[in-house]
Protein backbone atom coordinates (compact mmCIF):
# COMPACT_ATOMS: atom_id res chain seq x y z
CA UNK A 1 0.00 0.00 0.00
CA UNK A 2 0.93 3.98 -0.74
CA UNK A 3 2.39 6.05 1.87
CA UNK A 4 -0.74 8.02 2.95
CA UNK A 5 2.04 10.97 2.34
CA UNK A 6 4.65 11.59 0.03
CA UNK A 7 6.69 14.68 -0.79
CA UNK A 8 9.10 15.12 -2.74
CA UNK A 9 11.35 18.33 -3.38
CA UNK A 10 8.26 19.90 -2.14
CA UNK A 11 8.65 24.05 -2.53
CA UNK A 12 5.73 26.79 -1.91
CA UNK A 13 6.71 30.29 -2.44
CA UNK A 14 4.41 33.31 -1.40
CA UNK A 15 5.56 36.15 -4.27
CA UNK A 16 8.89 36.77 -2.49
CA UNK A 17 8.33 34.80 0.71
CA UNK A 18 9.76 30.89 0.52
CA UNK A 19 7.51 29.42 3.18
CA UNK A 20 8.78 25.84 2.42
CA UNK A 21 11.77 24.54 0.43
CA UNK A 22 12.85 21.08 -1.21
CA UNK A 23 10.93 19.51 1.64
CA UNK A 24 11.17 15.40 1.06
CA UNK A 25 8.89 13.44 3.72
CA UNK A 26 7.32 9.94 3.52
CA UNK A 27 4.45 9.25 6.32
CA UNK A 28 2.91 6.00 6.63
CA UNK A 29 -0.25 4.77 7.32
CA UNK A 30 -1.61 3.95 11.48
CA UNK A 31 0.61 6.45 12.62
CA UNK A 32 -0.05 10.27 15.15
CA UNK A 33 2.83 12.38 13.44
CA UNK A 34 3.58 15.56 15.34
CA UNK A 35 4.44 18.47 12.97
CA UNK A 36 6.02 20.56 15.21
CA UNK A 37 8.16 23.88 14.32
CA UNK A 38 8.08 27.41 15.40
CA UNK A 39 6.00 30.11 14.26
CA UNK A 40 6.23 30.85 10.28
CA UNK A 41 8.61 27.72 10.01
CA UNK A 42 5.81 26.21 6.89
CA UNK A 43 3.69 23.80 9.30
CA UNK A 44 0.38 25.63 8.27
CA UNK A 45 1.68 25.72 4.46
CA UNK A 46 2.55 21.68 4.47
CA UNK A 47 -1.02 20.96 5.56
CA UNK A 48 -2.47 23.57 3.35
CA UNK A 49 -0.22 21.89 0.24
CA UNK A 50 -1.10 18.51 2.02
CA UNK A 51 -5.39 19.28 2.05
CA UNK A 52 -5.06 20.69 -1.87
CA UNK A 53 -5.82 24.76 -0.52
CA UNK A 54 -2.39 25.47 -2.29
CA UNK A 55 -0.59 24.35 -5.11
CA UNK A 56 2.84 23.49 -4.98
CA UNK A 57 5.37 26.20 -6.63
CA UNK A 58 7.48 22.91 -7.43
CA UNK A 59 8.20 19.82 -6.25
CA UNK A 60 5.44 17.07 -5.85
CA UNK A 61 2.87 16.07 -3.29
CA UNK A 62 1.62 12.93 -3.36
CA UNK A 63 -2.09 11.62 -1.28
CA UNK A 64 -2.19 7.84 -1.03
CA UNK A 65 0.29 8.07 -4.14
CA UNK A 66 -2.47 10.59 -5.90
CA UNK A 67 -1.98 14.12 -6.20
CA UNK A 68 -4.40 16.14 -4.02
CA UNK A 69 -7.90 16.65 -6.08
CA UNK A 70 -11.30 15.62 -5.59
CA UNK A 71 -10.18 11.88 -4.83
CA UNK A 72 -7.60 13.28 -2.27
CA UNK A 73 -10.71 15.49 -0.18
CA UNK A 74 -12.73 12.51 0.51
CA UNK A 75 -9.97 11.00 2.24
CA UNK A 76 -8.48 14.09 3.96
CA UNK A 77 -9.97 15.85 6.52
CA UNK A 78 -8.80 18.83 7.66
CA UNK A 79 -8.84 21.45 10.77
CA UNK A 80 -7.99 24.54 9.94
CA UNK A 81 -6.29 26.63 12.50
CA UNK A 82 -9.61 29.05 12.18
CA UNK A 83 -13.14 28.73 12.03
CA UNK A 84 -14.63 28.72 9.36
CA UNK A 85 -18.15 27.92 10.41
CA UNK A 86 -20.91 30.57 10.33
CA UNK A 87 -21.73 32.12 13.58
CA UNK A 88 -25.62 32.01 12.49
CA UNK A 89 -25.80 28.08 12.77
CA UNK A 90 -26.44 25.68 15.34
CA UNK A 91 -24.28 22.22 15.65
CA UNK A 92 -27.00 20.05 14.16
CA UNK A 93 -27.48 22.56 11.65
CA UNK A 94 -23.52 21.55 11.13
CA UNK A 95 -23.71 18.11 11.38
CA UNK A 96 -26.66 17.74 8.44
CA UNK A 97 -24.23 19.98 6.06
CA UNK A 98 -21.30 17.73 6.85
CA UNK A 99 -23.10 14.79 6.36
CA UNK A 100 -24.42 16.88 2.74
CA UNK A 101 -20.88 17.01 1.75
CA UNK A 102 -18.99 13.97 2.91
CA UNK A 103 -20.23 10.93 1.87
CA UNK A 104 -18.03 9.51 5.27
CA UNK A 105 -18.89 11.87 7.83
CA UNK A 106 -20.46 9.34 10.57
CA UNK A 107 -23.22 11.34 11.93
CA UNK A 108 -23.66 9.09 15.60
CA UNK A 109 -20.45 9.44 16.06
CA UNK A 110 -20.74 13.52 16.14
CA UNK A 111 -23.95 12.78 18.37
CA UNK A 112 -21.97 10.32 20.90
CA UNK A 113 -18.72 13.14 20.88
CA UNK A 114 -20.53 16.38 21.28
CA UNK A 115 -23.01 14.45 24.12
CA UNK A 116 -19.82 13.59 26.14
CA UNK A 117 -18.16 17.50 25.81
CA UNK A 118 -21.44 18.12 27.34
CA UNK A 119 -22.62 20.43 24.23
CA UNK A 120 -25.93 20.89 23.52
CA UNK A 121 -26.38 20.52 19.59
CA UNK A 122 -29.28 23.04 19.31
CA UNK A 123 -26.85 26.03 20.24
CA UNK A 124 -25.79 28.48 17.89
CA UNK A 125 -22.32 28.83 17.29
CA UNK A 126 -22.37 32.19 18.39
CA UNK A 127 -23.44 31.84 21.50
CA UNK A 128 -20.34 29.55 21.87
CA UNK A 129 -16.85 30.03 23.99
CA UNK A 130 -13.67 29.76 22.09
CA UNK A 131 -12.92 26.86 23.45
CA UNK A 132 -16.39 25.28 22.85
CA UNK A 133 -16.16 26.17 19.65
CA UNK A 134 -12.49 24.46 18.88
CA UNK A 135 -14.26 21.41 20.58
CA UNK A 136 -17.20 21.16 17.77
CA UNK A 137 -14.97 21.94 15.08
CA UNK A 138 -12.50 19.30 15.91
CA UNK A 139 -15.42 16.72 16.64
CA UNK A 140 -16.78 17.44 12.92
CA UNK A 141 -13.50 17.35 11.90
CA UNK A 142 -12.90 13.55 13.61
CA UNK A 143 -16.17 12.31 12.63
CA UNK A 144 -15.45 11.76 9.14
CA UNK A 145 -14.26 8.22 8.55
CA UNK A 146 -11.08 9.45 6.92
CA UNK A 147 -7.56 8.39 5.68
CA UNK A 148 -5.32 11.59 6.64
CA UNK A 149 -6.28 13.75 9.71
CA UNK A 150 -4.55 17.07 9.17
CA UNK A 151 -5.32 19.40 12.72
CA UNK A 152 -3.76 21.97 12.47
CA UNK A 153 -3.49 23.42 16.09
CA UNK A 154 -6.83 21.50 17.61
CA UNK A 155 -5.83 22.14 21.22
CA UNK A 156 -4.58 26.05 21.54
CA UNK A 157 -7.68 27.29 22.60
CA UNK A 158 -9.08 24.84 25.03
CA UNK A 159 -8.19 24.30 28.73
CA UNK A 160 -5.85 22.00 30.19
CA UNK A 161 -8.38 19.19 31.16
CA UNK A 162 -10.56 19.82 27.85
CA UNK A 163 -6.93 19.17 26.51
CA UNK A 164 -6.53 16.14 27.96
CA UNK A 165 -10.58 15.08 26.99
CA UNK A 166 -9.80 15.74 23.43
CA UNK A 167 -7.05 13.90 22.75
CA UNK A 168 -8.50 10.73 24.37
CA UNK A 169 -10.92 11.35 21.59
CA UNK A 170 -8.63 11.52 18.86
CA UNK A 171 -7.29 8.20 20.39
CA UNK A 172 -10.46 6.66 20.39
CA UNK A 173 -11.91 7.63 17.22
CA UNK A 174 -9.26 7.10 14.93
CA UNK A 175 -8.76 3.65 13.31
CA UNK A 176 -5.36 1.99 13.04
CA UNK A 177 -5.45 2.54 9.38
CA UNK A 178 -5.40 6.40 9.47
CA UNK A 179 -2.99 8.73 9.93
CA UNK A 180 -3.62 11.86 11.87
CA UNK A 181 -0.85 14.75 11.71
CA UNK A 182 -0.92 17.32 14.49
CA UNK A 183 0.78 20.49 14.21
CA UNK A 184 0.98 22.18 17.78
CA UNK A 185 3.38 24.54 19.68
CA UNK A 186 2.22 22.41 22.94
CA UNK A 187 4.57 19.74 22.85
CA UNK A 188 4.18 18.21 26.25
CA UNK A 189 0.72 17.95 26.26
CA UNK A 190 0.65 15.83 23.13
CA UNK A 191 3.83 13.52 23.09
CA UNK A 192 2.77 10.69 25.23
CA UNK A 193 0.26 10.03 22.16
CA UNK A 194 2.78 10.57 19.30
CA UNK A 195 4.06 7.52 17.23
CA UNK A 196 6.63 10.15 15.45
CA UNK A 197 7.43 13.72 15.31
CA UNK A 198 8.35 16.15 12.42
CA UNK A 199 10.56 18.96 12.93
CA UNK A 200 10.52 21.78 10.39
CA UNK A 201 12.68 24.83 10.40
CA UNK A 202 12.20 27.93 8.24
CA UNK A 203 10.34 25.60 5.34
CA UNK A 204 13.39 23.03 5.60
CA UNK A 205 12.94 19.40 7.28
CA UNK A 206 15.14 19.34 10.28
CA UNK A 207 14.33 16.36 11.94
CA UNK A 208 12.02 13.46 11.06
CA UNK A 209 12.12 10.58 14.20
CA UNK A 210 9.88 8.34 16.48
CA UNK A 211 9.38 9.14 19.63
CA UNK A 212 10.71 6.78 21.42
CA UNK A 213 13.94 7.24 19.71
CA UNK A 214 14.32 10.07 20.93
CA UNK A 215 13.98 9.42 24.35
CA UNK A 216 15.71 6.89 23.97
CA UNK A 217 18.88 8.03 22.17
CA UNK A 218 18.83 11.42 23.52
CA UNK A 219 17.62 10.84 27.04
CA UNK A 220 15.40 13.65 27.02
CA UNK A 221 11.49 13.92 25.70
CA UNK A 222 10.92 15.84 23.10
CA UNK A 223 9.69 18.74 24.35
CA UNK A 224 13.45 19.41 25.51
CA UNK A 225 14.55 18.44 22.14
CA UNK A 226 12.59 21.18 20.91
CA UNK A 227 13.33 23.59 22.66
CA UNK A 228 17.38 22.77 22.04
CA UNK A 229 16.51 22.93 18.39
CA UNK A 230 14.54 25.82 18.21
CA UNK A 231 16.75 28.00 21.09
CA UNK A 232 16.50 31.62 20.16
CA UNK B 1 -3.35 3.02 40.46
CA UNK B 2 -2.67 5.58 37.59
CA UNK B 3 -0.33 5.69 34.94
CA UNK B 4 2.72 7.55 35.78
CA UNK B 5 4.68 8.14 32.49
CA UNK B 6 8.01 10.33 32.90
CA UNK B 7 8.84 12.37 29.50
CA UNK B 8 12.64 11.56 29.46
CA UNK B 9 12.10 7.67 28.89
CA UNK B 10 10.89 5.74 26.10
CA UNK B 11 6.87 5.71 26.69
CA UNK B 12 7.05 1.43 25.89
CA UNK B 13 9.41 0.94 28.32
CA UNK B 14 7.37 2.96 30.89
CA UNK B 15 4.43 0.84 30.25
CA UNK B 16 5.89 -2.31 30.35
CA UNK B 17 7.07 -2.13 33.87
CA UNK B 18 4.09 -0.41 34.98
CA UNK B 19 1.71 -3.70 33.54
CA UNK B 20 4.75 -5.81 35.26
CA UNK B 21 3.97 -3.75 38.54
CA UNK B 22 0.40 -4.40 37.85
CA UNK B 23 1.30 -8.05 37.72
CA UNK B 24 3.43 -8.36 40.35
CA UNK B 25 1.14 -6.71 42.95
CA UNK B 26 -1.81 -8.44 42.08
CA UNK B 27 -4.03 -6.02 40.47
CA UNK B 28 -3.82 -8.53 37.30
CA UNK B 29 -3.94 -11.73 38.77
CA UNK B 30 -2.26 -14.79 36.86
CA UNK B 31 -4.34 -16.20 33.85
CA UNK B 32 -6.62 -13.41 33.98
CA UNK B 33 -7.76 -11.90 30.49
CA UNK B 34 -6.20 -8.39 30.19
CA UNK B 35 -8.55 -5.59 28.91
CA UNK B 36 -7.91 -4.94 24.75
CA UNK B 37 -5.22 -3.04 23.63
CA UNK B 38 -6.82 0.45 23.16
CA UNK B 39 -8.68 0.37 26.21
CA UNK B 40 -5.64 0.42 27.80
CA UNK B 41 -4.45 3.09 25.42
CA UNK B 42 -6.98 4.94 26.66
CA UNK B 43 -6.60 4.55 30.41
CA UNK B 44 -2.82 5.40 29.96
CA UNK B 45 -3.89 8.13 27.67
CA UNK B 46 -1.20 7.00 25.33
CA UNK B 47 -1.20 6.24 21.87
CA UNK B 48 -2.57 2.73 20.98
CA UNK B 49 0.66 1.71 18.84
CA UNK B 50 2.97 2.14 21.55
CA UNK B 51 0.46 0.21 23.97
CA UNK B 52 0.91 -2.97 21.55
CA UNK B 53 4.81 -2.50 21.57
CA UNK B 54 4.88 -2.93 25.23
CA UNK B 55 2.61 -5.86 24.95
CA UNK B 56 4.40 -7.68 22.38
CA UNK B 57 7.80 -7.16 24.59
CA UNK B 58 5.58 -8.32 27.80
CA UNK B 59 4.30 -11.43 25.42
CA UNK B 60 8.48 -11.71 24.42
CA UNK B 61 9.70 -12.02 28.56
CA UNK B 62 6.75 -14.56 29.10
CA UNK B 63 4.37 -12.72 31.58
CA UNK B 64 1.93 -12.24 29.20
CA UNK B 65 0.32 -14.45 26.35
CA UNK B 66 -2.16 -13.99 23.26
CA UNK B 67 -4.59 -16.42 22.02
CA UNK B 68 -5.38 -15.56 18.96
CA UNK B 69 -9.22 -15.44 18.79
CA UNK B 70 -10.00 -14.72 22.70
CA UNK B 71 -6.97 -12.42 23.37
CA UNK B 72 -4.65 -11.13 25.96
CA UNK B 73 -3.89 -12.96 29.26
CA UNK B 74 -1.32 -12.99 32.16
CA UNK B 75 0.90 -15.81 32.11
CA UNK B 76 -0.62 -18.36 34.76
CA UNK B 77 2.94 -19.35 35.84
CA UNK B 78 3.09 -17.99 39.39
CA UNK B 79 7.01 -18.99 39.39
CA UNK B 80 7.46 -16.83 36.50
CA UNK B 81 5.42 -13.96 38.39
CA UNK B 82 7.49 -14.43 41.54
CA UNK B 83 10.76 -14.02 39.53
CA UNK B 84 9.26 -11.06 37.98
CA UNK B 85 8.50 -9.78 41.44
CA UNK B 86 12.09 -11.12 42.17
CA UNK B 87 14.12 -8.56 39.70
CA UNK B 88 11.77 -5.74 40.04
CA UNK B 89 12.96 -5.49 43.77
CA UNK B 90 16.02 -6.26 42.61
CA UNK B 91 16.09 -2.95 40.58
CA UNK B 92 14.74 -0.68 43.69
CA UNK B 93 17.85 -1.92 45.84
CA UNK B 94 20.29 -1.62 43.54
CA UNK B 95 19.24 2.28 42.43
CA UNK B 96 18.48 2.89 46.25
CA UNK B 97 22.27 2.07 47.04
CA UNK B 98 23.39 4.14 44.58
CA UNK B 99 21.60 7.29 46.08
CA UNK B 100 22.76 6.27 49.26
CA UNK B 101 26.53 6.18 47.54
CA UNK B 102 25.81 9.25 46.51
CA UNK B 103 24.97 10.18 49.84
CA UNK B 104 28.72 8.84 51.12
CA UNK B 105 27.67 5.71 52.70
CA UNK B 106 29.03 2.25 51.73
CA UNK B 107 26.87 -0.44 51.46
CA UNK B 108 27.25 -1.85 55.12
CA UNK B 109 26.78 1.85 56.29
CA UNK B 110 23.65 1.64 54.19
CA UNK B 111 22.49 -1.70 55.78
CA UNK B 112 23.30 -0.83 59.09
CA UNK B 113 21.25 2.57 59.01
CA UNK B 114 18.18 0.51 57.53
CA UNK B 115 17.88 -1.71 59.82
CA UNK B 116 18.35 0.67 62.77
CA UNK B 117 15.23 3.06 60.80
CA UNK B 118 13.69 -0.82 60.65
CA UNK B 119 13.81 -0.83 64.76
CA UNK B 120 13.09 2.39 65.24
CA UNK B 121 9.97 2.49 63.01
CA UNK B 122 8.98 -1.01 65.94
Amino acid sequence: MAAILQCKGLSKRYSYVQALSQVDLTVERGKIVGLLGPNGSGKSTLIKLCSGLLVPTSGEILIDGKRPGVASKLQVSYLPERTYLNNWMRVSDMISFFGDFYENFDKAKAYEMLERLGINSRDRLKTMSKGTKEKVQLILVMSRNADLYLLDEPIGGVDPAARDYILNTILQNYNSNATIIISTHLISDIEQILDDVIFIKAGQVALTSSVDDIREGQGKSVDALFREVFKC
Amino acid sequence: MTWELKADRPIYLQLIEQIELRIVSGMYNAGQKLPPVRDLAAQAAVNPNTMQKALSELERSGLVYSQRTSGRFITEDEGMIQQAKESLAKEQISAFFEKMQQLGFSRNETLSLMQQAAKEEE
